[in-house]
């Protein structure tokens, strides 16, 4: 079970996690590697909390559902308060949150790290629509789960026709936001992002 | 050979492609979760390829329409969820006592009535059954992954074709709204060949002799279809003789051709002393357990997963407990399924029961526990 990782994606609805989830899948295909995406579905999905599971796997994945998150990510408070205790391996699962929208507390086993991932996407990047991918670009940087040129592929594959190019800009800065470190300010830490 | 590339596909998306590889050119339904995904593929798709889509106005005129497109010559397809499941039976009574070929797919949801809309269940087992009146013989599959649904829809349309007989497809929530990597052929066809290229000069609709193909209406042979009891010509009759003839007729079928109907698959240890018997998403949580106990752990178990509800497997079972202590069948509903597998059991092993109906998939930790307890 050494390979595999549960990815649970969180926040609110329409913040895109549910494509992120889906592009990340895909991603994790192309890099040839097993998957399976679930996401909740009910009417909490729209407007309310919204939530997507992607397991990645060498080996073939039977139950499909997260039970034993090794990333978390939450995109806003409210998903921060509701996912974190459901982590089982603290201090071992990688948390990642967005400091836009979430304000602690950051306990120290969880290892939190916070980046301003909606202030950077619409500061920096220009489009807050883009936040998910930059979320992306952090997870992944963090997690090492996709080769990231694959990634960056696979993103151009799934984005809206003529979009290819800002997402994946995004995912780039995401990873300009995890090598600056958790914790930073967007003004330092977006100067100059290559 | 058509191109092969990995992809990633949702249940429900991966029925649709097996039903255009398979030769289905016609769709009829009515939206409803979790089944939706379906119908939005086949819209997007059937009209470029020559095929029909229609959104009727309710399930019971979908299932109409998908008869009346079968009787023309179409390879047929609608899908729903448990309520316009409800409402598909007596049409369905009607497709199998006429033996027009169709599929029905019914993604189940959490019932009774509209019950929970996204959450998963497997309550429809009886339902697949025993829905329509009368004494009908009936094809149920029930696909556990992606991949599996792909080819049992493919398996669905041949073998409807081939049997005249509308098949169920009992997908449940989570294997049709979960995506996950699958290798299908690009763009291809998976149709065998067309039944009525081989009619007999001598054709009759409901011959006495056995099996004659469906010849659609328009291509030179005249013959009515009713609900009715029917003579060979397929006219109404009402002679005792007649009538027996003819539902023995129908369920004949389906005990000729049993070895392509029923499938099912066992993993696990040769001389098992605990087997679990399950179906749908519930076979993912226990392959998870018995690939441990069994391949990590030499433990003596294995699972018999049924893709083939009804007709029920039932050497399958009987094979299984003649070599088990315990046979363990969870599901995900009050008890279904069990029932048939005590009847073929028949007080040779013990079987147990392991039922969720809070609208949460059976949990690899749920199995692993009470197989532990009878392992020690």
């Amino acid at each position: 079970m050494g390979n595999r990782q549960e990815i649970l994606l969180t926040g609110a609805g329409g913040q895109g996690l549910i494509l992120a989830s889906i592009i990340l899948a895909h991603a994790a295909v192309n890099d040839n590697k097993n998957v399976v995406q679930t996401q909740s579905y009910g009417p909490e999905a729209r407007g309310g909390a919204s939530m997507a599971g992607v397991i990645i796997d060498i080996d073939t994945i039977e139950y499909p559902k997260v039970v034993n998150p090794t990333v978390l990510l939450c995109m806003n408070q409210a998903s921060f308060n509701k996912y974190l205790p459901k982590i089982k391996r603290v201090g071992e699962c990688i948390v990642i949150v967005d400091s836009t929208f979430v304000s602690g507390p950051f306990r120290e086993e969880y290892k939190v790290q916070n980046y301003p991932i909606t202030k950077v996407a619409k500061e920096k990047v220009g489009k807050e629509v883009v936040a998910n991918m930059l979320a992306l670009g952090v997870v992944n940087a963090a997690a090492g789960l996709v080769d990231p040129d694959i990634f960056r592929e696979s993103i151009f594959e799934m984005a809206p026709k003529g979009s290819g190019e800002i997402n994946q800009k995004a995912f780039d800065m995401g990873y300009f936001l995890y090598e600056q470190g958790s914790g930073q300010d967007i003004d330092q830490s977006a100067q100059n992002p290559q | 050979m058509p191109e092969t590339k990995p992809v990633l596909m949702q249940g429900n998306e991966a029925c649709a492609e097996g039903a255009i590889s398979a030769g289905v050119r016609f769709y009829a339904g009515y939206p409803i979760t979790p089944s939706t995904e379906v119908a939005e593929r086949m819209a997007v798709k059937l009209p470029d390829i020559g095929g029909v889509f229609i959104q009727m106005e309710d399930e019971i005129a979908s299932m109409a329409a998908v008869i009346g497109a079968s009787i023309g010559g179409m390879r047929t397809l609608t899908a729903t969820s448990g309520p316009g499941f409800s409402l598909k039976q007596e049409n369905i009574g009607y497709a199998i006592m006429a033996e027009i070929p169709c599929v029905i797919v019914n993604v189940q949801r959490m019932g009774p009535s509209t019950g929970v809309p996204t959450a998963p269940s497997q309550g429809d087992v009886m339902q697949a059954r025993w829905g329509t009146h009368g004494d009908h013989p009936v094809i149920v599959f029930s696909p556990a992954s992606v991949y599996e649904t792909y080819y049992l829809t493919v398996a669905a349309v041949n073998l409807s074709q081939k049997l005249r007989q509308p098949i169920i497809l009992l997908l449940d929530e989570v294997i049709g709204h979960m995506r996950e990597k699958v290798t299908i052929p690009k763009d291809s066809k998976l149709m065998v060949e067309k039944a009525s290229d081989k009619v007999p000069a001598d054709w009759k609709p409901y011959d006495d002799k056995g099996l004659t193909p469906l010849v659609p209406f328009g291509f030179g042979h005249y013959y009515h279809v009713t609900g009715l009891f029917h003579d060979q010509y397929g006219f109404p009759t009402g002679d005792p003789q007649q009538v027996e003839r003819s539902l023995d007729r129908i369920h004949e079928k389906l005990k000729k051709y049993r070895d392509e109907v029923v499938l099912t698959n066992y993993i696990g240890h040769k001389e098992p002393r605990v087997v679990i018997v399950t179906y749908g998403c519930t076979v993912r949580s226990a392959r998870a357990v018995v690939k441990k106990a069994y391949w990590n752990n030499r433990q003596p178990v294995g699972l018999l997963s049924l893709q083939t509800l009804w007709p029920f497997p039932d050497k399958e079972v009987q094979e299984i407990a003649k070599k088990a202590d315990v046979v363990i069948v969870p599901e995900m509903n009050m008890g279904q399924i069990i029932g048939e597998v005590e009847r073929q059991v028949k007080g040779e092993a013990e079987v147990i029961p392991l039922n969720r109906y809070d609208g949460e998939m059976i949990s690899p930790e749920q199995i692993s526990d009470i197989m532990g307890r009878w392992l020690s």
